[in-house]
């Protein structure tokens, strides 16, 4: 890696993590001049972006980043969902969400440990 | 199931970008975005990242799943197309993010510079949150608007970047691990509070099953196929229930 390593670090930054991520932005700015709000387009493209999020969250969940894949699977799926139920509980309360599941999963480690 | 009906965002002495500033600094994902960069500045300490570098990455590349791909593959000395393609992969769920946020914010005679910023800030908190309030302002008020809740919500990443960076290794293991978790529980439970059609409620739900039972089989482009596959099918059971 003599190249990269001899290359400043921002250059490196700009090529290996801003363009390749900064392109699709892009292409959706050109991608988005023909279309205008009432567009049927525009439902289809929402119910993709949505489920690619939700699948993300999924992914997240099911094989965990960093620290929290020293959490088990069962705990990890069981504070998701006392999270959405917080969530219905209090009436659609994000935040409700958010502290059970991180409750969720400090309390899991908690007894594990 | 009864869910709150949004309220409409203030609007401080007649400025949208001051009134997105607020809505933004006042968002759970402020405090979500706070958190979970607190962990990456931590992760980038420990694989030692400058405080300014991971600064200067916040803002251009404003997306912590390729931020944390970069840091995470410069270490461990992958090559430079490796990381791109990694980075890019992880970035396509941008492109239908910006395509269906644009055209609630442009009007006919919107030039197409003053839509680069919400471009850029647009990642899955800032779209959330601009779908969700923008459409209760004036079309004129919306860019402004958009742009203050990307300031607000960036402004959060780098302070929490910067903080976790300080704080690394002081910082306990388990609030760590919490912290982690506070994205992909805010990212479910506001995408669940936006869905009204049918179509995104399905969509919620397959794409949750769906991307990790593709990448459990080892299938590549999970998310890809996921949006596509997925998102298409969810779309279409709206479609047909809407025209029998």
């Amino acid at each position: 890696m003599r190249m990269l390593a001899e290359l400043s670090p921002y250059l490196i930054l700009v090529l290996v993590g801003f363009l390749p991520n900064e392109i699709w932005r892009m292409i959706g700015l050109m991608v988005a001049r023909g279309i205008d709000e009432d567009s049927e387009i525009i439902v289809w493209v929402r119910t993709v972006a949505t489920a690619i999020l939700t699948g993300l969250v999924g992914k997240v969940v099911v094989f965990a980043p960093g620290s929290l894949a020293a959490v088990p699977l069962w705990i990890r799926l069981l504070a998701a969902a006392l999270g959405m139920l917080a969530f219905f509980v209090f009436r659609g309360s994000v935040l409700a969400a958010v502290a059970t599941g991180a409750i969720a999963i400090a309390v899991g480690v908690l007894a594990g440990s | 199931m009864s869910l709150r009906i949004p309220r409409s965002p203030r609007i401080p002495s007649g400025s949208p970008f001051l009134g997105g500033l607020v809505a933004g600094a006042s968002s759970v994902f402020t405090f979500v975005i706070f958190g979970s960069y607190l962990s990456i500045g931590a992760f980038a300490h420990d694989l030692g990242f400058s405080a300014p570098w991971l600064s200067f990455s916040t803002v251009l590349v404003w997306a912590a799943p390729a931020q944390v791909i970069v840091i995470a593959s410069l270490a461990a000395g992958a090559t430079g197309l490796e990381i791109a393609v990694a980075v890019t992969l992880s970035a396509i769920r941008l492109l239908p993010m910006v395509v269906s946020l644009l055209p609630l914010l442009k009007s006919a005679d919107t030039r197409m510079r003053s839509l680069i910023l919400p471009t850029h800030f647009t990642a899955i908190s800032v779209w959330i949150e601009s779908l969700r309030l923008s459409p209760m302002l004036p079309r004129p008020a919306r860019i402004p608007f958009v742009n203050g809740i990307g300031v607000a919500l960036m402004g959060a990443a780098l302070a929490g970047g910067l903080i976790g960076h300080v704080l690394a290794g002081v910082l306990p293991a388990l609030l760590v691990s919490a912290m982690l978790f506070l994205t992909p529980m805010s990212f479910l439970s506001s995408t669940v509070r936006n869905a009204r059609l049918l179509s995104e409620r399905i969509a919620v739900v397959v794409g949750l099953v769906m991307a990790p039972a593709l990448a459990w089989l080892d299938i590549g482009l999970d998310l890809l196929w996921t949006g596509l596959v997925g998102g298409t099918l969810a779309y279409l059971v709206q479609r047909f229930r809407r025209r029998p």
